[in-house]
């Protein structure tokens, strides 16, 4: 039988290595993450009663903030946070029912309509869809 | 002279589709044959918004427009171009008559000429001073286009050019005892920077501060108001803090001590503090409250912007160097708000209110922070990964080489080259 | 002890597959070595590179959603969110580019060491059929991640597809899955990239992998040398060499210029300006931007496409044009317009990206 050189050996052992530095990404890979998907189109965004009426939670949908607000008559409504004139977040203006911007005082109404104020088009509006205690918002179309 | 001009007009409406269809127009036929300053109103008139509502030059210049003979034009109802003086009045002739301009445009106001009477430009005209700006001035003649047309003079970002012909005349304001220098201020303003570079056409320019036919320089209390219509929050911030009744007493414009009111800035926390550019120290000396006050809130939001710099620059180190981070760039968002409502809480000039502001900012800037170094700690990791297996695949390709090496030179001693040396693995 | 158990292994496994025999043929198989003999290392680069594409394609599969609400989300999770997923994915567009460029390096190669001559003509053939069929690869593979460049190259795409006479409007719809880009489109490209085209170029690269090691390494006409090596291990060892070096070089651009996730498609958005497909496609696009609008009456654009396919049908063909060669003799003639070919690709993809507005 041959002889194992130190070639042999430098040869095997440099091998294992290679497999091992390939297999350790590919196994970390396949094993689930933490957060096991992409968040989507459609996200849980409170729960029932989370939301008093005439009141409003701002959440991360997609990459950008949405606001969803709970209506003094009790219907909730969704739309994106950020306001179409400079992009500064939008928020919930109970007394007058409207979505504010701090930023040049443009104002919206709950359909997403420009009521006053600089913003040059209307806040796009998502689905809202209740499934047991979960609220569930998604992008409309 | 109203009545026949409404007549006239009532007339020309009639006939107007008619003068679509190429009704003989003696006017343009011999004016387009002339030069310069004869032939222009032709030329300048084919984009005109009159033309549009089918109105045509003896609308406004009377005359009779079926003849080429110059005689028979000149006829009794002809005006020709109307004195400088009397310009304003000319076209107030329909735009002040509510009831003719109905007939063409229900919804266009009529107060124009009213409106231009109260102004600066209206008085000084009233006294004889024809030098001042009339309505051809800003509208242009016989190519006059709505100001909802981006070429028109009067359209948001021409406003400047328009009005700066004269206001950056300094021979022509030297005059008037004004400077000449506000459009050249006002276009390095963030106003400006806003309307022409962001075509965001909300941005305020000379009319939406002036008025427009009104024009008037505004009063001291009035700049306020203006500023109010999209800094509301400013404004009640300034209102309940001790600087409203302060500067109420000296006379001084609200937004306009600080700010400038041609060439506003974009604001930042170098205009407050106790050092030389800070505008505080213009009022309060040394060891005053105002004083301390200014330099603790200098401290308490430049701390905090610091920080907020301090994280961007991580988040975009590492996206630099390749790693995702839209998640944490989400989360920035949020504490940029925060930081532009507390900086906006210095009208209030209440340090403790800022602090508090600037706290919760923090707060939320502190979870953005551990994600930013995350990720640039990923990009470490990522390139000492590499280093590794670099070093090894180094290793095994040295081991690769070294043994067809010496499989070469086994096979060389075995014999002659094409048998199949001593099985070597 | 080892040892034994490794025998007792290899004799099970060999009573009932009989692989003796094959190991037989394999040790008795050899590679010239000459002058040219480095060339011979690029068809072995562009089967590891396939097996490269093979696993991290599947790797991908476990995370990627091929739906219009999802897709984009789902590359930016595995960029973001999945341990290694930025070089898994890295490395399959990277690797995805490299593959085909050295699979035009083994193309060219073999063209102008004649190796297409008689009895190889159908190794030629199929290898030119699997150029087509990665480029195709390419071309679905470039939508999945459904961000703006690859909606509008998509579009750009299969207009021209569309374009074709006759067949034309029919296969942009056969392609599309519709009218136009859309849902659908995603769907059918995800099944083109992982099952349709996988199967047919598996097929390929087993038929054109056992036509090489049938027939052997075809040695340039004139070369007389008789140097040979083992291909069982020699050769292959070399061959590791080469592809040790290729995985640094994939390393080196995944962690320092990580593929980019990219703006999601809005297919209401206007076409950004300077839209180009990937580079293996942009001498074709760039030929179809300068033709001129007519020539003598037909429609340039049209008369460029049948140009592009009576070219590649004649290059699918050269074995069998090639008299010269087939009788081992040198023929300077199709040495000539392979060169002029790969001038015409060269120079019209280096256009491309000097030239501003094309």
């Amino acid at each position: 039988m041959k002889r194992r050189s130190a070639l042999d050996i430098f040869f095997g052992g440099s091998l294992v290595a290679t497999i091992a530095a390939f297999l350790y990404p590919v196994v970390r890979f396949v094993l689930p993450p933490k957060r096991t998907s992409a968040s989507v189109d459609s996200i849980v965004a409170a729960q029932a009663g989370e939301l008093a009426p005439n009141s409003a939670k701002v959440f991360k949908f997609g990459a950008a903030p949405a606001i969803l607000v709970n209506t003094p008559e009790g219907n909730l409504v969704a739309l994106t946070a950020v306001c179409t004139h400079l992009t500064c977040n939008v928020r919930f203006d109970a007394e007058t029912g409207t979505l504010f911007c701090p930023c040049h005082n443009g104002r919206f109404d709950l359909g997403g309509n420009v009521l006053s104020g600089p913003p040059p088009r209307p806040l796009e509006a998502f689905a809202v869809t209740v499934s047991g205690t979960d609220i569930i918002v998604s992008r409309r179309g | 002279m109203k009545i026949p001009i409404v007549r006239l007009l009532a007339a020309a409406a009639l006939f107007a589709p008619l003068a679509a269809f190429g009704q003989k127009n003696g006017c343009v036929d011999c004016h387009s044959q002339l030069e310069d300053e004869l032939k222009a109103p032709v030329a300048a008139f084919v984009a005109d918004v009159h033309r549009e509502y089918g109105l045509s030059c003896e609308d406004c210049h009377g005359g009779n427009p079926a003849t080429d003979d110059i005689g028979l034009a000149k006829d009794k109802s002809y005006k020709g171009a109307p004195a400088r003086g009397r310009i304003p009045v000319f076209c107030g002739g329909c735009h002040a008559d509510a009831a003719a301009m109905r007939t063409f445009n229900p919804a266009l106001r009529t107060d124009q000429l009213s409106q231009y009477e109260t102004s600066r430009h209206g008085l000084l005209l009233k006294a004889g001073d024809t030098k001042v700006a009339v309505c051809t001035d800003c509208h242009a003649v016989h190519g006059i286009l709505s100001a909802k047309m981006p070429k028109s003079t009067i359209f948001p970002w021409n406003v400047p050019q328009t009005c700066g012909r004269c206001h950056s005349d300094r021979e022509l304001m030297a005059g008037y005892r004004i400077p000449a220098d506000q459009v050249e201020e006002y276009m390095g303003s963030v106003h400006a920077k806003g309307l022409f570079e962001k075509k965001d056409l909300s941005a305020p320019v000379c009319n939406d501060c002036h008025g427009n036919h009104g024009a008037y320089p505004p009063s001291v209390t009035s700049v306020a108001a203006v500023c109010r219509q999209c800094h509301p929050s400013a404004g009640e911030l300034f209102g309940q803090s001790p600087h409203k009744k302060a500067f109420d007493e000296l006379g001084m414009g609200e937004c306009e001590t600080c700010h400038g009111n041609h060439r506003i800035e974009p604001p930042s926390t170098s205009m407050i503090g106790t050092d030389a550019g800070a505008v505080c120290v213009q009022c309060h000396d040394p060891g005053s409250r105002g004083f301390e006050t200014a330099a603790e809130i200098r401290r308490t939001l430049e701390g905090f912007s610091a920080a907020y710099d301090e994280v961007e620059g991580l988040l975009a180190l590492a996206r630099r160097k390749g790693v995702e981070v839209s998640d944490a760039e989400f989360g920035l968002l949020d504490v940029h708000t925060r930081l532009v409502s507390a900086e906006n809480l210095t009208h209030g000039l209440d340090a403790g209110a800022i602090s508090k502001a600037v706290a919760e900012g923090e707060e939320a800037l502190g979870s953005v922070r551990t994600a930013a170094r995350g990720a640039v700690d990923e990009a470490s990791f990522r390139r000492r990964g590499l280093a590794v297996t670099t070093a090894i695949l180094a290793l095994f390709g040295a081991a690769l080489a070294l043994k067809v090496r010496r499989m070469g030179r086994l096979r060389r001693g075995a014999g002659s080259p094409g048998t199949p040396g001593p099985t070597v693995p | 002890m080892a040892k034994s158990l490794a025998r007792d292994v290899w004799r099970f496994l060999d009573t009932r597959f009989l692989i003796s025999d094959l190991a037989g043929f394999a040790r008795k198989k050899m590679v010239p070595e000459h002058k040219r003999s480095f060339w011979y290392f690029f068809g072995g680069i562009c089967l590891f590179l396939t097996g490269i594409q093979v696993a991290t394609g599947g790797l991908l599969l476990l995370y990627y959603t091929p739906h219009v609400d999802a897709a984009h989300e789902s590359i930016q999770f595995i960029m973001g969110g999945v341990k290694f997923g930025w070089l898994i994915r890295s490395v399959h567009s990277w690797t995805a580019n490299i593959l085909i460029g050295m699979m035009f390096v083994h193309m060219f190669s073999t063209f102008f060491l004649k190796a297409y001559r008689k009895p190889r003509e159908l190794t030629w053939v199929t290898g030119f059929l699997l150029l087509v069929l990665f480029m195709a690869f390419g071309f679905s593979g470039y939508l999945l991640p459904w961000n703006e460049l690859s909606y509008f190259a998509t579009r750009v795409g299969t207009d021209i597809a569309g374009s074709l006479p006759l067949i034309g409007p029919w296969l942009k719809t056969v392609i599309l899955g519709g009218p136009e880009v859309s849902q659908a489109t995603l769907t059918r490209f995800f099944w083109f990239h992982v099952a349709l085209l996988p199967a047919v170029a598996l097929s390929l690269v087993a038929v054109h992998v056992l036509l090489v090691q049938t027939l052997g390494m075809s040695k340039p006409i004139g070369e007389r040398g008789k140097r040979e090596i083992p291909f069982f291990p020699d050769f292959i060892y070399k061959d590791a060499l080469g592809w040790t070096v290729i995985l640094v070089l994939v390393g080196v651009l995944c962690v320092f210029l990580p593929w980019e996730v990219g703006a999601k498609a809005d297919p209401l958005a206007s076409t950004p300006l300077g839209i180009k497909p990937e580079w293996y496609f942009t001498f074709m696009f760039s030929t179809l931007k300068i033709v001129p609008a007519h020539i003598v009456s037909i429609e340039g654009e049209k008369l460029a496409i049948l140009g592009f396919l009576a070219g590649g049908l004649l290059w699918m063909l050269v074995p069998f044009l090639d008299r010269r060669a087939r009788r081992e003799e040198k023929s300077p003639l199709w040495t000539w317009i392979g060169l002029a070919f790969a001038a015409y690709i060269v120079v019209m993809t280096v256009l491309t990206y000097t030239v501003p507005n094309l």
